[in-house]
Parts: structure tokens; C-alpha cells; sequence
């Protein structure tokens, strides 16, 4: 289907790809609908979080485990049934990132992560039960803390988007 | 607002499906228990405030290249 985004233009997303958060996200519960956009060609963790009902709707989230290696994160059993997951390589989690007028000031969100089932393409905003996480860890502060090894932009199943721009 | 007075033990039932119980009182902490629907989401309110103030933030995002981010030059 096309879709005509504030971010790219009018782009074609394939349907199968559209991941369906059922309570939406804290602050925009109405949009239920997303795609993940891969902009990048180069090896790169982060991804556009494309809104299919809002099409001015996108957020830049970022693989966490690419910036926090020690990442260590508890999946409630509500959320494994909400999501129907049954294998623990159909999960994908992203970290919502908020970026600045100054990009080095950029942050990512490890309290509240987006857990995807990968297998049934359903989706959540997860508050974790934890004090170790807060909703702004710096990036880049992050990334000083620790040598970063690559992660490809290809390598996961998720949905393909062609833009047609 | 409905008010209601409860004490330790005690429960509160919310729409046939929820029930929420008064575990524990120490001091100024009251400890809650609350079984509900799988369905059903619970946040400490605070918690779910700062969560959707970064998703706002987060939305506010301006057009950026995101092979951009982390390139060096950028401190």
C-alpha cells in the first residue's frame, strides 16, 4: 500500500510488514498501525518507527543492544501471552530515541522499550519493572562507555519497505 | 473521585474484573496488589507520564539522516 509520510514522501510498504500495537503508545494510543523503516545502507542500529494511521506519525528508535551491551531486560509472562510469543527468536527490541535540536544531546528510552513479535507482527510499549533503566540514557555518553562492535541494517526480519520516493 | 476507605486486607472491585487489594501500610507506603485481565495495563502513574512525554518528544523528531547520527565528528 502507499503511504504519504511527513518524513519520506510518498512511500510503498508492504503489508505484511505492518506491526499491529494493539493499545498504541503511551501519548498517541490512537495509532495502532507501524512499519519499521530501514533508511540506512550502511550498518547503522537505528530504524524509523513509521505510523501506518498517522502518516505525519515517526519515531527514530535504536537496537539498545547496540548502545548498552549489558542491556538485560525481563519480559513479563502478560505481555509473552498479549504478544503470543512463543520463541524467543521472534522477539525484536527497539528503543525509542529522542532527538534534539543538538543530535549529540540525543537520548533513548530503556525504561519503556518496544518489544516486537517478529512471527505474528504485534507490538508493545513495555514499561519494565526495573529501577536499573531510565526513560533518557544518552547515546552517545553510552557509547563512550563502551566499544561498540557493528550490527547490519539487514539482518533482521522485519518488515521491507521499498521506497519509492 | 470516588473516595473510599480501606484498611489493610481490604479489597476494591472495579467492574466485575478487577480487583485491587491493600497488602500492606508502613507509614506513608501502602502496598498494592491488583489482579486483573492480562489485557488490562498498569503503570505508576509518574512512570507513564515521563513515558509519554518522551514518546512526544520523541514524535517531534525533525528530518534527520540516520546513517548521520553516529558518525564521527559528532561528539
Amino acid at each position: 500500500m502507499l503511504l504519504n509520510t511527513k518524513h519520506f514522501g510518498g512511500i510503498e510498504i508492504d503489508e505484511k510488514g505492518i506491526i499491529t500495537f494493539d493499545e498504541g503508545l503511551p501519548g498517541f494510543e490512537v495509532s495502532k498501525k507501524y512499519t519499521i523503516l530501514c533508511q540506512t545502507k550502511e550498518e547503522s542500529p537505528f530504524r524509523w518507527l513509521q505510523s501506518v494511521d498517522n502518516p505525519d506519525l515517526a519515531f527514530v528508535i535504536v537496537d539498545p543492544f547496540f548502545i548498552r551491551k549489558d542491556y538485560d531486560i525481563n519480559i513479563g509472562e502478560e505481555i509473552v501471552s498479549s504478544l503470543g510469543i512463543e520463541n524467543e527468536k521472534d522477539i525484536a527490541v527497539y528503543s525509542i530515541v529522542v532527538i534534539p535540536e543538538d543530535a549529540t544531546k540525543m537520548s533513548m528510552n530503556l525504561k519503556a522499550p518496544i518489544i516486537i513479535n517478529t512471527k505474528s507482527n504485534k507490538g508493545a510499549q513495555v514499561v519494565l519493572d526495573t529501577e536499573k533503566y531510565s526513560v533518557r540514557h544518552y547515546i552517545l555518553e553510552e557509547l563512550r562507555r563502551q566499544e561498540v562492535a557493528g550490527d547490519a541494517c539487514s539482518n533482521k526480519e522485519e518488515g521491507t519497505v521499498n521506497n519509492s520516493k | 473521585m470516588l473516595v473510599l476507605t480501606r484498611k489493610k486486607e481490604q479489597s476494591i472491585i472495579v467492574n466485575d474484573n478487577i480487583e485491587i487489594t491493600i497488602l500492606d501500610i508502613q507509614g506513608d507506603q501502602v502496598r498494592i496488589g491488583i489482579n486483573a485481565p492480562k489485557n488490562i495495563s498498569i503503570y505508576r502513574k509518574e512512570i507513564f507520564v515521563e513515558i509519554q512525554e518522551e514518546n512526544k518528544k520523541a514524535a517531534g523528531v525533525k528530518d534527520v539522516d540516520l546513517n548521520e547520527l553516529l558518525k564521527p565528528g559528532q561528539k
